[in-house]
């Protein structure tokens, strides 16, 4: 056989790690805090190129902020976060024991994914709109949006602003930037630079926020969004939420060769930026870079948040089944709640006592919601969103068809 | 013969086919080394290797796409999409190209590909994991469509469509997976262990596309369902009383009319039943059918039982699912009539 007619052979990309295997993240290039300068925020893309094989990176190995991306927080802003942060983990917590119990049909979980959401929202503005996935309730945590609704929506009662009608987590608020949650992947990428493009073609000065998982990037909604957003230049800032698994799939699959999923922003000429995603000072300062960058119209950017789903990928799935039970303990890039309190605590502004303190409170307060939003009802019992709720809203009146329907069902 | 639930029924049904035919490569989201997420292809990546096996990127164009050039090559795809509400982004590979290959080059091409979906409600997925979207399919020229209501026949049907030269949808009604289902979610689950369609015969045995089955012989209306329904239909004749014939389709592309208009003749009545929204649904076209073919043997107007025309509701499933209930009053006016 000569040289040109060896058998070829189809190459499927393996993640280091399975079930039983040692974790081993040596691979996995991680820079210093405060490595990576800060660009001015009108950067041509081209001249940060190399921003998307790097990693911004705020908060050091012993909890202090350094570098130019530093500083952007007071300690009060600090504190907030972590609280966020903090409210976001024992809601997840709360609920997936509700789940559990029977009293919703299903959840998913941010554990460990707590930083991206929660720091992104303080960085936009009221007005501004993210097209979010089921992952980024931080979104609606960090901007003050009630718990108990949340609840309601998770438990699909009587009181659940949208009716009943959508699978728990697929939250909607218009007046809180928090665009309707799609089942479908990737939906939403693209319509974030549409929103974003509407702003331009009206004159606004509003910007809208796209988010999408690893794995979806692989869907074409997410290169028919680069490629809008890079011709318009929209104002928009496209985030990837690297979180290392899609289900049970790694992110090598969705990847492929390129070296990492920023690295794609450079063939539409987007800025792209890689941070580390459990840095809530670092996503905050990147996050304002590029609203800033939005809004000032210089064109859309492309973050990727490097983080890692500590948890299963939904209450329908044990993680246990695809990768090795130490590798979230072995994620080279920490708990995001842990290093934000130590950063609290080196700066003299926080404790453990006061941790403890915060912990209870924010438990107090999410049991106490709890409490209100079940005595409304659960998926179980309680009182519970009409039958009628199905029919309306599927048009603003309801068809002759529909009503006639309707009576056939009884309600 | 082995008892087995449907997912095993379809998971040996691949392996099946992929130890008969090296041209059988498996791939779908989560597919390969987790073994899907329903886990019907669990173990086939083990034994078959990564080449024959795979995880596919998140990208249901791409899925059937690639496969479609699979099948131009040569191979037989047989390829997942995870649910079948997520099989939109993929609709005109399917639709421009899988189902017209044959057709647009004189069979210079063709595409022996099978794609299978989870289907259907039951399990409080919301509208974006309960959809029924056969009708997408049937309306579609070159297009098989197939949906099986027990493991014997998922296991047989996936076979004869793995062996079929044209593209097969292939539906697999999710709430069966591991047990017949009848609507009556009060009661507790039931699994395939005693059901005698849980009984699924060993090799590569198939049960041929285009042809029903009578699930209940019965004298006075004749009841047209398939997937779940079949279960629902069933237990509406039984707890009526009425006599009700309940042919399972199985197929509905090709349909087998021979079945259905023998069936309607002898009993002259006819109610048809899906969990897919009503209108432009599968069962227009059944009703135009049993129109066309019976109408002198028809002694009462044809009923459809039919999910409402609303997206698929998470807290509303019981009220939209049509459970025995429905289809049994549907019974009780059609012998009024
Ligand atoms: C169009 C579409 N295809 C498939 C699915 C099924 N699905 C739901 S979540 C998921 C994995 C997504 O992974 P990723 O984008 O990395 O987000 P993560 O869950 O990690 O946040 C898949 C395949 C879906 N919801 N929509
Ligand atoms: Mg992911």
């Amino acid at each position: 056989m000569t040289e040109d007619t060896n058998p070829l052979s189809l190459n499927v990309p393996e993640p280091g790690c399975r079930p039983g295997d040692t974790p081993d993240f040596s691979d996995f290039e991680i820079p210093q805090a405060g490595a990576v300068p800060r660009p001015p925020v009108d950067a041509d893309p081209d001249s940060i190129r190399d921003m998307a094989f790097s990693i911004v990176r705020v908060l050091n190995k012993e909890g202090a902020a350094v570098g130019d991306w530093a500083g952007a927080l007071s300690v009060d802003e600090l504190r907030q976060g972590l609280r966020h942060m903090l409210t976001l983990r024992t809601y997840d917590a709360r609920m997936l024991t509700a789940q559990r119990q029977g009293k919703t049909s299903f959840y998913m979980q941010h554990l460990g994914e707590e930083a991206v959401s929660c720091a992104f929202a303080r960085a936009m503005r009221p007005g501004d709109m993210n097209f979010p996935t089921y992952r980024q309730a931080g979104l609606l945590i960090a901007r003050d949006y009630p718990m108990v609704t949340m609840m309601n929506q998770i438990f699909s009662n009587a009181e659940d602003p949208l009716h009943g009608r959508q699978l728990p987590i697929m939250y909607s608020s218009q007046e809180h930037g928090f665009f309707s949650i799609s089942g479908n992947l990737g939906t939403q990428f693209v319509q974030s630079v549409g929103w974003a493009m509407a702003s331009a073609i009206s004159g606004d000065t509003k910007i809208a926020a796209g988010w999408i998982g690893d794995g979806s990037t692989a869907e074409s909604d997410f290169h028919a969004a680069m490629v809008f957003a890079s011709t318009y230049k929209a104002p928009v800032v496209l985030n990837i939420v690297n979180n290392q698994w899609a289900i049970s799939t790694f992110q090598g699959i969705a990847r492929g060769g390129v070296g990492t999923f920023a690295a794609r922003g450079h063939g539409f000429g987007i800025a792209s930026i890689r941070v580390d995603g459990n840095d809530y000072l670092a996503v905050h300062a990147v996050a304002k870079w590029a609203c800033e960058r939005a809004r000032l119209g210089l064109g859309p950017t492309l973050i990727e948040h490097v983080t890692y789903r500590a948890g299963g990928h939904s209450t329908s799935d044990d993680p246990s089944a695809y990768r090795s039970r130490r590798e979230a303990a072995a994620w080279p890039l920490g708990d995001p709640i842990e290093r934000l309190k130590q950063h609290l605590i080196v700066l003299g502004e926080w404790s453990e006592d006061r941790h403890l303190q915060a912990e209870a409170e924010v438990l107090d307060e999410v049991k106490t919601a709890q409490k209100t939003a079940e005595a409304v009802g659960t998926l179980a019992s309680g009182k519970q969103p009409s039958p009628r709720d199905m029919f309306e809203g599927v048009y603003e009146t309801m068809p002759p068809h529909l009503i006639r329907q309707r009576q056939e069902a009884g309600f | 013969m082995a008892k087995m639930t449907m997912i095993e029924a379809i998971r040996e049904a691949h392996d099946v086919a992929m130890e008969a035919d090296e041209r059988v490569v498996v791939y779908g989201e989560d597919v390969g080394y987790f073994g899907g997420v329903f886990r019907c292809t669990a173990g086939l990546q083990a034994k078959y290797g990564t080449s024959r096996c795979f995880d596919a990127p998140i990208n249901e164009a791409g899925i059937v796409g690639t496969a479609i050039g699979m099948a131009a090559y040569g191979l037989k795809p047989v390829i997942e999409i995870q649910f079948a509400d997520y099989v939109y982004p993929a609709y005109d590979q399917i639709v421009s190209e899988a189902a017209r290959l044959r057709h647009r080059s004189n069979g210079d091409f063709t595409c022996p590909i099978v794609i299978r979906m989870p289907t259907g409600g039951g399990i409080f997925g919301g509208q974006t994991h309960s959809q029924s979207p056969e009708a997408l399919f049937t309306h579609v020229s070159g297009l098989k469509v197939a949906m099986p209501s027990n493991p014997r026949d998922a296991k047989g049907l996936l076979l004869a469509s793995i062996a079929d030269p044209d593209p097969v949808i292939f539906l697999e009604p999710k709430r069966l997976y591991n047990g017949p289902f009848d609507g009556h979610h009060e009661n507790p689950l039931v699994s395939w262990k005693n059901h005698p369609l849980g009984e699924v015969p060993d090799g590569d045995d198939i049960v041929p596309l285009g042809k029903a089955a009578i699930r209940r012989e019965g004298a006075d209306v004749t009841v047209l369902a398939y997937g779940t329904m079949v279960y629902v239909a069933q237990a509406a004749a039984e707890e009526t009383g009425i006599d009700a014939e309940v042919l399972d389709l199985r197929t509905l592309m090709p349909l087998d009319l021979d079945a259905i208009t023998s069936s309607v003749k002898k009993t002259g009545r006819c109610v048809i039943v899906h969990e897919a929204t009503r209108t432009s649904g599968f069962g227009a076209e059944l009703m135009s059918l049993v129109q066309e073919s019976c109408f002198y043997h028809l002694e009462a107007p044809i009923i459809r039982v039919t999910g409402w025309d609303t997206p698929y509701p998470h807290a509303q499933e019981w009220e939209y699912f049509p459970g025995p209930a429905r289809v049994g009053e549907a019974l009780k006016k059609v012998m009024e009539d």
